[in-house]
């Protein structure tokens, strides 16, 4: 069976027209392909509204992958915000973790200070992908160990509608979750790992549990935390209240952001499309799109 | 090792290419490389391709008894015990509109008499709600996302009680330190929390549908403690008292009844006493030669072992009154000894209104089977 992962990329090449992407990376939902999903039978002739639905999902779809920065992230923070809120404060230099040097500046009186110009980028990237995931209405949960900031991530949660896991992280959540929850259970599609360590200083289970199931992590690492195993490393302090306070500030309002442009380009393109099927021509509504 | 594989490999590459061509342009069956499940299409022969299979595609067959009682299937059930309630009704010849749950209970003894020891193993016919035990519903809407922001904890509504509770008292501290901050500070009275207790594990776990641990518990129950240690306003003492129960009253004290009189002058009083399925009413008088009848015949003649009659002059023995008083009884159920027994302890429970209260606490202490 080694060959056959081999071939799903020759599949995907030659069928790419009728393959669609759908809303978040990669994992199949039978919800929002089961009314269309054909199973048994013959085939239905294919109307011409769900046509033009799959249009307009496309087209939703594929115009923020075209920019580079479609949700505007580069304004939300700079290297000086990152200063204020003390990120770049790691541990004492006996603390390092070996993976971690690379994003270290370099130490002041046996204390690590973390490189803020990686900071920034890894933060961009980070964030620019939650917002990506965000907007593909993809499920975001927020994880951490640290008891000190429990209830503000569970607020942080509550507030942009996605979900948290603050607490005793019981073994077979994710890997078993069909067992634990129920037949049909949709996994997180993005983990965001405030610490990564849990109480007894080891990186948390759910970093290695995630990356077996497939699932995308962000995480804040501290110069004492294994960067390894998560997609989208954000080097920075973890301890300082002040710290956490602003990365939760900034991943609240990326996803709320991304939400709100959801729903802004879903009411353009269903516009749009009104317009086209009255057969008018859509001068005003195209200007707004860009 | 690649060689064998290519027919295959092309065969595969062929018919499923085809099968993605020939209808599924409206559906969205997305190849990737962790997760593929083939359904069979009626008359074409497809293999099925399972390449590693996600948790969350396979159907779980031993979880699949997870959905037995969906929430039609108990509203069905329900109809159906009431129909059955009336057709019960008009069985017993009673009023359909009035027949409650006791009058189920006992027509149900009646039509269907079971002689099993096991109560739980008799017929019953309850309202569903007894007897399917509470099901969580499917916690997720049509599109996958779950309804609870702590649903991926796996104990949302305990989590979710927790995080509350915490957020009232940092609400309260901060409240107090303003207080605290202008010298306004009161005194808390503890006085609301005498006669109730807090909920025991249990019962939390029924009020939150949810298995917990005992440590969960402890938790809970600390925080609850820590949130009243604060000044509390009233909501936060509404929502406190909804995790307390009150323990009921026992009255250690025996009530002594007053002394009657009949239309001699001579004073009497009358005791209850149960031993086994035997029971007993005694009058005992004040004045007396020690004479005692049972069901209107002579003790001596209804209770012909020796035993039996030690039995009914112990209390008289033990207070020294022994030929001081007369006494009248009746007795009913049980057998001899059992009678005995009864009577025994209707006379002690009369004798207390002759004697001082010491003496009263005297017997009870000193012979518990007087069981005052």
């Amino acid at each position: 069976m080694a060959l056959v992962p081999a071939l799903v990329p020759l599949l995907r090449a030659g069928t790419l027209s009728k393959l669609h992407w759908l809303d978040f990376l990669g994992k199949a939902s039978p919800w929002t392909s089961q009314p269309s999903l054909r199973m048994y039978g013959s085939v239905p002739a294919p109307g011409i509204f769900q046509q033009e639905d799959d249009n307009l999902q496309d087209k939703i779809l594929s115009e923020p992958l075209k920019h580079s920065d479609f949700f505007n992230i580069r304004e939300l923070f700079s290297l000086q915000t990152l200063f204020d809120a003390r990120v770049h404060l790691g541990h004492k230099k006996g603390c390092r973790h070996r993976f971690m040097e690379p994003y270290i500046f370099g130490t002041r009186l046996e204390q690590d200070i973390i490189d803020l110009d990686q900071t920034v980028k890894h933060l961009q990237l980070a964030l620019n992908f939650t917002a990506h995931v965000a907007y593909r209405k993809g499920i975001i949960l927020f994880v951490s160990r640290n008891r000190q900031f429990t209830h503000l991530i569970e607020k942080l949660a509550v507030d942009c509608g996605e979900y948290a896991h603050v607490r005793y992280f019981k073994g077979g959540l994710l890997t078993n979750a069909p067992v634990q929850f129920g037949p049909g259970v949709r996994l997180p599609d993005l983990m965001i790992f405030f610490h990564t360590l849990n109480n007894v200083f080891e990186t948390h289970v759910a970093v290695r549990d995630a990356a077996k199931m497939n699932i995308p992590t962000v995480g804040i690492v501290d110069t004492n935390c294994n960067p390894c195993l998560i997609s989208y490393p954000i080097p920075g302090n973890d301890d300082s209240p002040d710290s956490i306070k602003l990365f939760c500030q900034l991943f609240g309002m990326t996803i709320k952001r991304a939400k709100a442009k959801r729903k802004q380009m879903e009411f353009l393109y269903s516009l749009q499309s009104k317009q086209t099927s009255q057969e008018t021509p859509p001068s005003s509504s195209q200007a707004q799109l860009s | 090792m690649a060689a064998p594989w290519s027919p295959f490999a092309a065969t595969v590459t062929s018919f499923l290419f085809i099968r993605s061509r020939s209808g599924l342009a409206q559906s969205r069956v997305v190849w990737k490389a962790a997760v593929t499940k083939q359904r069979t299409v009626a008359g074409t022969q497809l293999l099925r391709l399972l390449h590693s299979t996600s948790p969350t595609q396979k159907k779980n067959v031993a979880t699949s008894g997870r959905n037995e009682y969906t929430v039609a299937f108990i509203k069905k059930q329900i109809e159906e015990f009431n129909i059955g309630k009336r057709h019960l009704a008009n069985m017993m010849g009673e009023d359909p509109e009035t027949f409650s749950q006791e009058d189920i209970d006992r027509a149900i003894a009646y039509l269907f008499p079971s002689g099993l020891f096991e109560k739980r193993a008799r017929p019953i016919m309850k309202h569903p709600d007894d007897i399917f035990p509470k099901q969580r519903a499917i916690q997720w809407g049509e599109d996958g996302r779950p309804f609870h922001f702590l649903f991926y904890t796996g104990k949302q509504s305990y989590y979710s009680l927790m995080h509350d509770v915490y957020g009232m008292i940092l609400n309260l501290e901060k409240h107090s330190d303003l207080l605290r901050a202008k010298d306004l500070l009161s005194q808390k009275n503890k006085e609301d929390l005498i006669g109730s207790r807090w909920l025991i594990k249990e019962e939390l776990e029924e009020m939150l549908v949810e298995k917990l641990s005992d440590q969960d518990h402890m938790r809970f129950i600390q925080l609850l403690e820590r949130l009243l240690t604060l000044p509390c306003g009233s909501t936060e003492e509404e929502y406190i008292q909804k995790f307390r129960r009150t323990i009921p009253v026992q009255s250690k004290k025996k009530l002594i009844e007053p002394l009657q009189y009949d239309e001699h002058g001579m004073a009497f009083s009358s005791g209850e006493g149960k031993r086994k399925t035997a029971k007993a009413n005694v009058m005992v008088y004040e004045h007396g030669s020690g004479r005692i009848k049972v069901n209107g015949i002579d003790y001596l003649l209804y209770f012909p072992v020796t035993q039996d009659r030690e039995q009914l002059m112990f209390p008289f023995h033990f207070l020294d009154r022994l030929g001081k008083h007369d006494m009248d009884c009746t007795v009913s159920g049980g057998g001899r000894s059992a009678q005995a027994g009864a009577i025994r302890l209707a006379t002690a429970n009369a004798l207390c209104s002759f004697v001082t209260e010491n003496e009263v606490e005297w017997m009870r202490q000193e012979y518990s089977p007087l069981s005052i």
